[in-house]
């Protein structure tokens, strides 16, 4: 398994979440476990460059694939566009759902690029406020950052 | 979870290979399976992890669609075929879940994912279908979300998938290991044995799903209500086709979502359209014959309302 | 939004917003990884009984497990408080309760032994159902904090009968739960056996450390508590909760490290939550809308082992003028868990009653609601005769409803339509009080003209470090750079929890305090109490107050309702960070939206405890949800706060949202809803009867 570029031979119990094998064996805590089952999004991580829940993915079942995590969106020293757009914007409060904001943001963004529908625009979709909310809420965010969550994810999507 | 044994299938035979091994389950993208493991309610010994398997949308001979059962649900939602010739399976898998867990579910993992009764998740409670015999507390306890059709006292839960309910409107058909057959016959009611889901043996794999030809599908759509803007199951949901000329119709699809433990396919209100002028009118007569049958339970009448609603609504939207 | 000074009012961002951005910063459970084992915390299936018999041997058995804890061999505790005397008891109070927790080598291997578990109980009957006419009802002694549990003025009921205009309505709310993102956890590590360093999910480090030294029954000096950042709280992590306790327990007993977390399932039982509450509210008016009574009478509940009696009924004796007054708060014992803090306890029930009932009032009066509540404004706090310190409500009211174009309203109910949807708006006010309790801190000269502060607060996404980071740049005159300020540790002497909006204030007095002392003398470290200070202030009524705006659209096929404009106009005194205050009053309002339309614990009595345990069938809002929402503030300028001038704003934002949504909702329907959620089940209903 890749990780943010590092490749990986592990061992794992078969039951071993991605999730928990980021942050128990890697020591990569940034993505969160909200909830576990697939319902809050703080676990959001890119799986072979598509985002998706990492507390659902079993690790055995992404041997091979290509991980990448909110530890790997910063290039160097240099904070990604969404990172910088986060802080921006105050995009978070307690930033326990921030990780897999980010990540998920990042694989919506490049979703909407390519021309992928939504519930909003079934063709040609364009970056908006509607698009962002409607493919954003997977990822739950109970201190109510949502509106500076929208805002910092449409400059940064520009 | 207990302990478990992970085999990765190469191809549909080592599929069913792998799944002689005793208590096995097949796995697609895992956000049904791993979330009801996680939770003590299935509990296999061996998964045979079939995601990558018939990942593919392919043209059938007649003019329709096949699609495989390993295909993603936001591919499947995202493919221009599919967009353009059967908008309500797109529409459907978009109002469904969440942008996350759409790349990872599969075809054949959303049309077998279960319930998300309250009770059926929580082990340590009584269930029929998780434990038979056992009971049922949502009939008096919680059910304000479960069926207003076809329920039985041995389970009053509802199939949770938008995807299958554009798919029975669209009369698809489901390929597996052993047979082809209605995805209208896949799914049970709960009459009896309300453990079983679907009519699958142990070890029958679903490989495919086959979209008929359907011209007028191009009219269609998927309309959704819930108690949130999104990512929420449905309350009612409905699939809905119409073929008009001169502003008749000529022939109509209807499937609604949330009202029970399958799809629904609406055949009465089919009926009743067919011939009729689309109208609201004709819409609401639809509307109620189909609901006429409904039963609902203490608490969750309201659902026949928002049903009649959302079908005149939509048919309406559609004419 | 002025800038008051070189540092107060400047929009600085968040000081960890990098270590927030990039996954850096760790919380309770991410601090340690070497020879760590896991604790999974294993419930009760039944309300209320004893356990006969545990038997463990299945989950020892599994290769991995480290031990199982339960009543049969835990470590002894000296719990002052029942809900943390883990382990200790034979008896179940509650569906949900710990009775026992398994250590393993894994989180897989714990979570699988966890369920082999086998627990033999003797069930009891049991009662979880508030009523109103619950035949054990009874009069706390007070209610939470220390306020008075009834008061009365004048004679509230004659004046009622008196009243050409008159009210009498009851308003239901189910359970809410906190629901933070990041699930109670916590890693226990005694270092040599006899000191303990535990890193929690808390909201307090500092009193958590006495708490969990005092249950242990060991010296507080001996146990280190250590939280730079929390994944929110919302009040359920402003006690100690379950996972600091057992894990540190478990690391007892297997000799390494622990971590527990909570599932978010579990959270829903061991956490506490908001008590249901059934609220009567009666209010007499003359016919030019002054009020001639108001009356307030709660109903609410608590468990059997714990009296938390929550203070709904307070906030009607200080919002507006009346000569006779009541109000009365009732509790019953259920065997349910103990209800706990959550946003605005008291305020955010009580206000959503109050600001309802009074919507009734305005339209039975045919008087605009806004005109209403200025024509009560109160001069002096008509409970204590204080003056309030300073009090804005009007001046909110109005700038909102400028901004809200509430003079283009037509008042009928349900005359605006939009196709299928039916429009309506909704004003309630909002306050929350100002209040300071004493703080230590530490103020340090370092090298290069920079400056260390350090004191144990807590920032659990309040924007409380940066707030504080501004007060001591400003206290000493520097750029907010040259101030490294450090939270979160128990090491740093005694601070109250993030709570009652009080942590600003508190902590950032001590800290100006610090500053000041550390400036006026040679030292190159100065440390301090505030606690002179927070007891010799004059007798002022302290609150910050709101106004809530909402304008809703309600589908009448489906009964959908939506949420398209939520505005919030505040004062509360300096706004000391205003990109921080800012997302604190939206967040406030966001899950204000929630309370009104979305969240429920539905509780089923055959069980005795909420079924729709996750954040699938326990909806909290979704981005989708939130569409156009503001918050903005009037310019207050109040000399007798703190040496900020500041007024907490972390709950407001709640406080009158519910309220306002429900005014809406009439508005738009010609339907007064008094049962929350208003979901759309309720107005289909409403519209069609039950059938």
């Amino acid at each position: 398994m890749c990780v943010n570029g590092i490749e990986h031979t592990l061992t794992v119990d078969t039951r071993t979440s991605l999730l928990d094998l980021l942050r128990e064996r890697l020591g990569l805590t940034g993505a969160k476990k909200g909830c576990d089952h697939g319902q809050c999004g703080a676990c959001t991580v890119l799986i072979d460059g598509r985002r998706a829940n990492a507390c659902l993915a079993l690790a055995v079942a992404h041997s091979g694939s290509t991980i990448a995590t909110v530890e790997g969106l910063a290039a160097e020293r240099e904070l990604h566009p969404l990172q910088r757009a986060f802080i921006e914007h105050d995009a978070f409060q307690c930033g326990y759902c921030t990780p897999g904001q980010l990540c998920s943001a990042a694989g919506m963004l490049e979703e909407l690029r390519a021309g992928r529908p939504s519930a909003v625009t079934d063709t040609d979709p364009v970056l908006s406020a509607s698009e962002v909310r409607e493919r954003m809420s997977g990822n739950i965010c109970r201190c109510g950052a949502y509106c500076n969550l929208v805002q910092a994810i449409l400059e940064a999507g520009r | 979870m207990r302990p478990f044994r992970y085999g990765r299938a190469a191809d549909a035979a080592e599929a069913l290979a792998l799944a002689t091994a005793p208590e096995a389950k097949f796995l697609g993208g895992g956000t049904n399976l791993v979330d009801l493991m996680r939770l003590g309610v299935e509990q296999p010994a061996f998964l045979v992890d079939v995601a990558r398997i018939d990942d593919r949308i392919e043209e059938t001979a007649e003019g329709g669609l096949r699609i495989g059962a390993g295909v993603r649900n936001s591919d499947l939602a995202a493919d221009a075929r599919v967009r353009a010739r059967y908008p309500v399976l797109s529409s459907a898998l978009l109002q469904g879940a969440s942008g996350q867990l759409r790349n990872l579910a599969t075809t054949a993992g959303n049309l077998l994912q279960r319930t998300r009764c309250s009770y059926f998740q929580d082990v340590t409670r009584p269930c029929n279908k998780r434990a038979p015999g056992s009971g049922c507390p949502a009939r008096e306890g919680e059910h304000r979300n479960f069926a207003i059709l076809g329920w039985s006292s041995e389970c009053v839960a509802t199939h949770p998938s938008d995807m299958a309910v554009a798919l029975a409107a669209l009369d698809a058909i489901v390929e597996t290991s052993n047979r082809s057959l209605p995805l209208l016959d896949l799914h049970r009611l709960p009459d009896n044995e309300p453990e079983r889901d679907t009519v699958l043996e142990q070890g029958e794999l679903i490989t495919a799903v086959r979209l008929p030809p359907l011209p007028f599908a191009r009219r269609s759509r998927y309309s959704k209500v819930r108690e949130r803007a999104s990512f929420a199951f449905a309350v009612v949901s409905l699939a809905a086709a119409l073929d008009l000329e001169d502003g008749i119709v000529r022939d109509a699809r209807l499937a609604l979502g949330g009202v029970a433990h399958k799809p629904w396919r609406a055949q009465r209100a089919e009926e009743v359209l067919r011939g009729e002028p689309a109208t609201a009118d004709s819409f609401t007569r639809a509307a109620e014959t189909e609901l006429a049958q409904a039963r609902p339970l203490r608490d969750n009448g309201y659902k026949i309302h928002v049903a009649r609603n959302l079908i005149v609504r939509t048919l309406s939207e559609l004419a | 939004m002025t800038v008051v000074s070189r540092s107060l009012g400047v929009a600085l961002d968040r000081i960890e917003g990098r270590e927030k951005a990039t996954g850096e910063a760790r919380y309770a459970n991410e601090h340690l990884h070497e020879d760590v084992a896991h604790a999974a915390v294993v419930q009760s299936t039944i309300a209320k009984g004893t356990i006969r018999s545990v038997d463990a041997s299945a989950a020892l058995a599994v290769p991995g497990v480290l031990t199982v804890l339960s009543c049969a061999n835990a470590p002894r505790l000296q719990a002052h408080d029942e809900e943390l005397a883990l382990l200790q008891s034979h008896r179940v109070s509650y569906r949900g309760q710990i009775v026992a927790a398994v250590v393993a080598e894994t989180i897989e291997v714990a979570r699988q032994a966890q369920r082999l578990v086998q627990i033999e109980y003797e069930q009891e009957p049991h009662d979880v159902e508030l009523r109103a006419d619950h035949p054990r009802l009874y009069r706390p002694e007070r209610v939470n904090p220390s306020y008075e549990t009834d008061t009365e003025q004048g004679a509230p009921d004659g004046a009622l009968t008196a009243a050409p205009f008159s009210v009498d309505v009851t308003y239901e709310t189910p359970s809410f739960h906190n629901n933070p993102m990041e699930p109670h956890a916590a890693t226990a590590v005694w270092d040599g056996g006899d000191t303990l360093t535990v890193y929690d999910s808390t909201q307090g480090s500092a009193p958590a450390r006495q708490t969990i030294a005092r249950v242990l029954g060991i010296d507080p000096e001996c146990v280190r508590v250590v939280a730079p950042h929390v994944g929110g709280g919302f009040g359920s992590k402003g006690d100690v909760r379950p996972p600091a306790l057992l894990a540190a327990m478990a690391a007892q007993v297997v000799g390494r490290p622990v971590a527990c977390s909570l599932t978010r399932q579990q959270m829903f039982d061991v956490t506490g939550y908001r008590t249901p509450m059934i609220q009567r509210v009666r209010l007499g008016a003359r016919s030019d809308g002054r009020l001639t009574a108001i009356v307030h009478d709660v109903v609410e509940q608590t468990s059997t082992l714990e009296e938390f009696a929550e203070q709904t009924a307070v906030v009607t004796r200080m919002m507006y003028a009346s000569p006779n007054r009541r109000t009365t708060h009732r509790l019953v014992r259920l065997d349910v868990p103990t209800p706990s803090w959550m946003r605005a306890p008291g305020e955010c029930p009580g206000m959503y009653a109050l600001e309802a009932a009074l919507d009734e009032l305005a339209i039975a009066l045919e008087l605009d609601p806004i005109e209403l509540r200025i024509r009560n404004e109160p001069d002096v706090d008509p409970e204590t005769g204080h003056p309030f310190s300073s009090r804005s409500l009007v001046a909110c009211l109005r700038e909102g409803a400028a901004r809200f174009r509430w003079a283009d309203r037509d008042p009928t109910p349900g005359a605006r339509r939009d196709g299928r949807w039916l429009v309506g708006t909704g004003v309630a006010a909002s306050t929350y009080p100002a209040r300071m309790r004493p703080s230590e801190a530490l103020a340090r000269r370092e090298p290069g003209g920079r400056f260390l502060i350090q004191v144990a607060a807590a920032d659990i996404g309040t924007g409380a470090r940066t707030a504080l980071t501004q007060i001591a740049a400003d206290t000493l005159e520097v750029e907010p750079e040259r101030v490294r300020l450090e939270i979160g540790d128990s090491a740093y002497g005694t601070a109250p929890v993030a709570g009652g909006s009080a942590g600003t204030a508190s902590w950032g007095t001590a800290v100006h305090l610090a500053c000041r002392r550390l400036l006026d003398s040679d030292e190159t470290e100065a440390r301090i109490s505030s606690e002179d200070t927070v007891e010799k202030r004059e007798p002022y009524s302290r609150h910050a107050f709101g106004a809530q705006f909402v304008e809703v659209r309600v589908d009448t096929e489906t009964g959908e309702i939506r949420v398209p404009r939520i505005l919030g106009v505040f004062a509360a005194g300096t706004i000391v960070n205003p990109k921080t205050a800012r997302s604190q009053f939206i967040g406030g309002m966001t899950m204000g939206l929630g309370m009104a339309l979305l969240e429920e614990g539905i509780l089923d009595p055959h069980f005795g405890d909420v079924v729709n345990h996750d954040l699938a069938q326990y909806h909290v809002p979704v981005y989708a949800d939130i569409e156009e929402i503001d918050a903005v503030w009037i310019d207050e300028h109040d000399p007798h706060l703190n040496p900020m001038g500041s007024k907490g704003i972390g709950e407001i934002g709640i406080v009158g949202t519910a309220a306002a949504v429900t005014n809406a909702v009439h508005h738009a329907t010609g339907i007064r809803f008094r049962r929350l959620p208003i979901r759309l089940d309720q107005v289909v209903e409403a519209w069609h009867g039950s059938e």
